[in-house]
């Protein structure tokens, strides 16, 4: 029997597709049956970060109203062993599907899959009410910014409200040179103000723009340090322990030269 | 060389002020998340002070407000009841 992983934020736009897919390819790399669910209907993304977007025939609402049989719409990522994708509707909307039909759905899914990870929809209306229904447990994605850790608390009081009690913070878009200069929360303030335990730490890195515009996850580019991070993070899910990533970036020569000279 | 080194420990550093603007609409956020909490607080304080004074119920106003901590003049979560009293009860006086 698998596992279902929602991953949330509340606000949009911090990077909750990129940690699904980036998240689940991990997980497949290191031998897990797994399935990616894009629970935002009518603004589906997960296909095209995946790169997967020109294989879909049918999806997630196809499914729960039976126009097809489950196994049609899974696609598997051919690059990847045991990896799949249900996508997400692009013409409904959130209320195409009802969280009873997503817990029914997530129970068919965790016979054949080890883990489940949901891509959920920004917000906490009904899309958010349907990705977190058949959830076995929640990662909660933030950037250090203020709204972004405002919502992130939101978010956490209302998953446990719902039961979903103790999820786990991924804190995303770092910048050490920002955190250095005392421009950045840094990991410890977030975790001080949101009291919740800590799942990963992912620098801010151009290779996650690169690889989405390739459709190519960032776990599969070795000089990629978000792409360690994101492995990083499915170890920790598995039970390994990882130290958190050092994100001391190399800071050149002409920036070392100014410490020495600073120093004396 | 102070030029060169981390304004990082300065207490007016972005971050900081980013924190504790945080902290304090969390503050506010938490209470508006469980909407019952400012009532179970007005339920107790008109049963403790009513042994005491009768007060106007109706008119009795509890809120999460913010005001300046004196030694620094940092914000503050703070709760504030304004309780209009009718008369106080006999025994007391």
């Amino acid at each position: 029997m698998g596992e279902v992983i929602v991953i949330t934020s509340g606000k949009g736009g911090v990077g909750k597709t990129t940690a699904t897919a980036n998240i689940g390819t991990a997980l497949a790399v290191n031998g897990k049956k797994v399935v990616l669910v894009d629970a935002d209907i009518g603004l589906r993304n997960l296909d095209v970060v995946m790169g997967l977007e020109n294989r879909i025939v049918y999806d997630v609402v196809d499914v729960v109203e039976g126009v097809c049989r489950l196994r049609q719409a899974l696609i598997k990522d051919k690059r990847y062993p045991d990896l799949f994708l249900l996508p997400a509707a692009q013409t409904k909307d959130k209320n195409a599907v009802s969280p009873a039909q997503m817990q029914e759905l997530c129970e068919r899914l965790k016979q054949e899959f080890d883990f489940v990870l949901i891509d959920c929809p920004a917000g906490i209306e009904q899309g958010f009410k349907n990705a977190i229904a058949g959830a076995d447990r929640a990662i909660v994605v933030t950037t250090p910014e203020i709204s972004a850790v405002r919502d992130a608390d939101r978010i956490i009081g209302l998953l446990e409200a719902s039961e979903l009690g103790s999820p786990k913070l991924v804190v995303n878009r770092v910048r050490i040179d920002m955190v250095k200069k005392g421009d950045m929360m840094n990991t410890e303030d977030m975790i001080d103000i949101l009291a919740i335990d800590l799942l990963g730490v992912v620098p801010d890195d151009e290779s996650i723009v690169v690889s989405t515009n390739r459709g190519e996850p960032a776990v599969g580019d070795n000089r990629s340090l978000a792409g360690k991070a994101f492995n990083n993070i499915a170890l920790r899910i598995l039970g390994h322990e990882v130290p958190f990533l050092d994100l001391e970036v190399d800071e050149g020569f002409l920036v070392k030269l100014l410490k020495l000279i600073s120093k004396r | 060389m102070d030029l060169f080194r981390s304004s990082a420990r300065h207490s007016t550093s972005s971050k900081n002020v980013a924190k504790e603007r945080l902290k304090l609409v969390l503050v506010h956020d938490r209470v508006n998340v469980s909407s019952t909490f400012l009532e179970m607080i007005k339920g107790d304080l008109i049963k403790v002070i009513s042994d005491y004074m009768e007060i106007d119920e109706d008119n009795l106003e509890v809120k999460m407000t913010k005001t300046k901590r004196d030694e620094d003049d940092t914000l503050v979560p703070a709760l504030v009841a304004n309780i209009p009293i009718k008369r106080m009860k006999g025994a007391i006086r």
